[in-house]
């Protein structure tokens, strides 16, 4: 990876792509990078598009991931997953929740939703992997786990050890538990995991 | 009530702009602080609210705050306060006489420019308030600087007796940065000194406040060319040499490592040697500033060559992305080769109301009347001007929905003659700018109806307290001000004053067109609260009896987001007519039973959803 590492973490308004951002950022933090975050989030509160840029690195300047930079894109829905591709470096790396999450405008007939989000990223020609990350968290009992599922998909593709990440996730649910910090690290594994096995299949 | 004790002296934290200056609000021993609320600015308050050893306050609009934080500053005491851009419009009546009588305890003025118009209605520079009124503006390059300059900011202010800005912006305000905070100082103020001739602004005394403005104009300039806020990095590529500041410095940096900069913390009064002295270095300069060409423009007539806005972007944010074509343009190199595949195509996500929102029975229902003229206002009700409801026609500035409806009514062309002229307005912006506008309507016998959508929460920025819903910043309790005691103590008539429940469209579509027929000022208070505060209770979720539907699409008119099609169909009437048909579903785990959608289905296919396992309700969307 260059110096500095730009990741971008995208969804709508609502998914909890600002909080997942954040985790990254403290990540990153706890090993002594110098770190930025940033979102384009316009009322996001309201179901609108949000990106969230981090970059992290000796030092970080501009807080913005130029188009073509990003090393790796985490796509908590399909088609906002398909939205930033431009932002994708060559060899950089798509991994993304094949959630669909509809909005009205297309339910009222204005616009298409794309039949195949994946297929539409595949013919780009960059890398892309898809796993289920709202199944895996209905299946571990609480949907609200979706985005340490999330988390956990990322954790194998940073320039450091997943369990620093995990220790991040794990830090924000302490207060809350034993249980869910338990619960969590399930998610987090879970994540790490499918997305493990989608390489696999690829390769 | 502070939440928390606040973090220990030299320790290094991950915060916003905007939490930043909080910080450093608390260390400086600001004594009152108080804002509006107003995207990017809005944090800054909310997080200073939760520091010990200060008061803080959500004022009703941004003069009061500024006028707010005066008083505490005449009083001694070190003051801040904070706005959007559009916030200091408001409050800029005050400023332009602050500058004359100047302050006692240090007052620091945070102006968040939305660059970018993430969330605003316009884009707008307010660094030239800082030539206007004739005060020093700081801009920060990231959240380190907010935090630094904040304290520097009361130390000038004192030092000068005069309000300092520090303008911002949404890349200043919201990003997460490194930051190594200080020691709080306490502060403690002088009290106030009677001063007529200072701080009585008639004529005769503000025409000799004039000259000594003036005159520290001068010395203020004279400082900050020597200010280390202010310093030029001098490069080893001199063939373009950049003069920038805010986060466009950044940009800078990153986009051309090895060029001369200036870059200019203390930027206004403009420190015009320090730019010459830069200019001496290299071949050309450059100026690198967003939004409008004002240090250029002043650069200019200094008679320093410089160019900026022939070749840079006069409108939304600058990046590194933006600057390196142009430089290579300017330098007749190639441009740099992207590595970006093409941007996908692909639908719009606009902001959508959220589920079960009070606003959707208001806006479904004006959708349903016609002939109307609606003149609209700033919040989250702006956003009835889209899809499906159409039902907002203006939206201009904070309040201004009262005066343009009663103008429309008065300015009335042929093809409005039988429009019916209807205002919205939230309850916070009417507090803010609406109540005048109405008294104006009710004086001049306008013929409007007003309908005024109280959901007991600044909605858009973050369901933040005001005078309506009863509580201060701290979430305790304060007087909470009664809308139809209000409306009726302006003049409305007792009986054209009706309070109505937003989601019973039959009594809402009822009350909205008998009041629209009546000649008058009429006003209509909604009164359900919003969904995202905590006055808001979940009903049980509703679901679509699959069998029942017959696809006749009503449902989704009235654009709550938990509404999906499953299937698209077309049926051809007995007249021959075809017709789309679109079959629903509802996303039970994020319905709240608001029942609005059971309003208009004609076939009655919505039922309480009975769940084969206990609902987990989902914050935000849903996945289908």
């Amino acid at each position: 990876m260059s110096a500095t590492t730009n990741i971008l973490v995208v969804g709508i308004g609502g998914q909890g792509v600002m909080t997942a951002t954040e985790i990254l950022a403290e990540a990153a933090i706890a090993l002594g990078h110098d770190a930025k975050k940033t979102e384009v989030a316009g009322m996001a509160q309201r179901g609108g598009v949000v990106s969230s840029h981090l970059r992290f690195g000796e030092r970080v300047l501009s807080p913005q991931i130029t188009p073509g930079s990003a090393d790796v894109l985490l796509g908590f829905e399909s088609a906002e997953a398909m939205r930033w591709q431009h932002m994708l470096k060559k060899g950089g790396i798509t991994l993304m929740n094949t959630a669909r999450l509809v909005p009205p405008v297309v339910e009222l007939g204005l616009f298409d939703y794309p039949d195949d989000p994946l297929a539409e990223i595949r013919k780009t020609g960059n890398k892309v992997v898809a796993f289920d990350a709202t199944t895996i968290a209905q299946e571990l009992g609480d949907i609200r786990l979706g985005n340490t599922v999330m988390l956990g998909a990322i954790a194998d593709h940073l320039p450091f050890g997943a369990e620093v990440l995990l220790d991040c996730v794990l830090k924000r649910f302490a207060r809350k538990g034993e249980k869910l910090v338990e619960l969590n690290r399930r998610a987090f594994e879970a994540g790490r995991a499918a997305v493990g096995a989608a390489e696999a299949a690829l390769a | 009530m502070a939440a928390v004790m606040p973090a220990p002296a030299a320790s290094r934290h991950l915060l916003s702009g905007n939490e930043a200056v909080a910080r450093a609000v608390w260390e400086a021993g600001v004594k009152v602080a108080a804002a509006y609320p107003g995207t990017p600015s809005t944090e800054m308050l909310e997080e200073i609210a939760t520091y010990p050893d200060l008061y803080a306050e959500w004022s009703v609009n941004e003069k009061v705050s500024l006028e707010v934080a005066i008083g505490a500053a005449y009083a001694g005491s070190r003051a801040f306060c904070c706005m959007k851009h559009v916030g200091m419009n408001v409050a800029s009546d005050a400023l332009m006489t602050l500058t004359l009588t100047g302050v006692s305890g240090g007052l620091v003025i945070a102006i968040a420019d939305d660059v970018g118009l993430s969330s605003s209605q316009n884009e707008q520079d307010s660094r030239y308030w800082g030539r206007f009124a004739h005060v020093p503006v700081f801009e920060p390059a990231d959240s380190q600087e907010a935090y630094a300059m904040t304290l520097d900011a009361f130390a000038l202010s004192e030092q000068f007796q005069v309000p300092v800005i520090l303008r911002m912006t949404t890349r200043i305000n919201h990003v997460k940065s490194i930051v190594t905070v200080g020691e709080r100082v306490p502060h403690t103020g002088a009290g106030f000194r009677k001063d007529p001739a200072r701080y009585v602004m008639v004529p005769g005394n503000a025409g000799k406040r004039i000259p000594l403005m003036f005159q520290r104009d001068r010395d203020l300039r004279a400082l900050a060319e020597t200010s280390p806020l202010n310093f030029i990095e001098p490069g080893s590529d001199r063939r373009v040499g950049f003069i920038t500041s805010g986060p466009a410095y950044m940009h800078v940096k990153e986009a051309f490592p090895d060029a001369p900069v200036l870059k200019l913390g203390f930027s206004c009064p403009a420190p015009f040697e320090k730019c010459r002295e830069l200019a001496a270095l290299v071949d050309q300069v450059v100026v690198v500033e967003e939004v409008e060409p004002l240090l250029e423009t002043e650069l200019k007539a200094q008679g320093i060559a410089v160019i900026g806005k022939d070749i840079l972007p006069l409108q939304g944010e600058l990046s590194p992305a933006v600057l390196r074509p142009a430089i290579a343009r300017l330098l007749g190199e190639a441009l740099p080769e992207s590595e970006a595949t093409a941007a996908l195509q692909l639908f719009p996500r606009p902001p959508t109301m959220c589920v079960a929102c009070p606003h959707l029975g208001v806006y479904y229902t004006l959708s349903q009347v016609r002939n109307l003229n609606i003149s609209g206002d700033i919040g989250c009700y702006t956003l009835g001007a889209g899809h499906p409801w159409q039902a907002m026609d203006t939206c201009v500035s904070m309040g201004a929905s009262m005066g343009i409806a009663l103008g429309m009514d008065k300015g009335r062309g042929e093809s409005d003659k039988d429009k019916r002229v209807v205002a919205v307005i939230g309850d916070s912006t009417f507090l803010h700018m609406g109540m005048q506008g109405l008294l104006d309507m009710v004086y001049n016998k306008g013929n409007v109806t007003v309908l005024l959508l109280d959901n007991r929460a600044v909605g858009m920025t973050g369901g933040q307290d005001n005078p309506g819903n009863g509580r201060d910043i701290h979430g305790d309790e304060a007087p909470r001000i009664d809308f139809a005691k209000l409306v009726s103590a302006l003049g409305v008539k007792d009986e054209r004053i009706h309070v109505v429940n937003p989601y019973e469209l039959p009594v809402l579509f009822k009350t909205i067109r008998e009041e629209v027929k009546v000649p008058d000022v009429s006003v209509i208070i909604t009164d359900q609260p919003c969904v995202l505060i905590k006055d808001y209770h979940k009903l049980k979720p509703y679901a679509v009896d699959e069998d029942k539907c017959t696809g006749c699409g009503n449902c989704i008119d009235v654009g709550c987001p938990a509404i999906h099609v499953t299937r698209r169909g077309k049926e051809v009437k007995a007249s021959g007519r075809e017709v789309d048909l679109a079959f629903v579903r509802i996303e039970s785990s994020v319905c709240t039973g608001c029942g609005l959608c059971l309003q208009p289905c004609a076939p009655k296919a919505i039922e309480h959803y009975v769940p084969s396992a206990p609902i987990q309700f989902v914050k935000g969307g849903c996945s289908a």
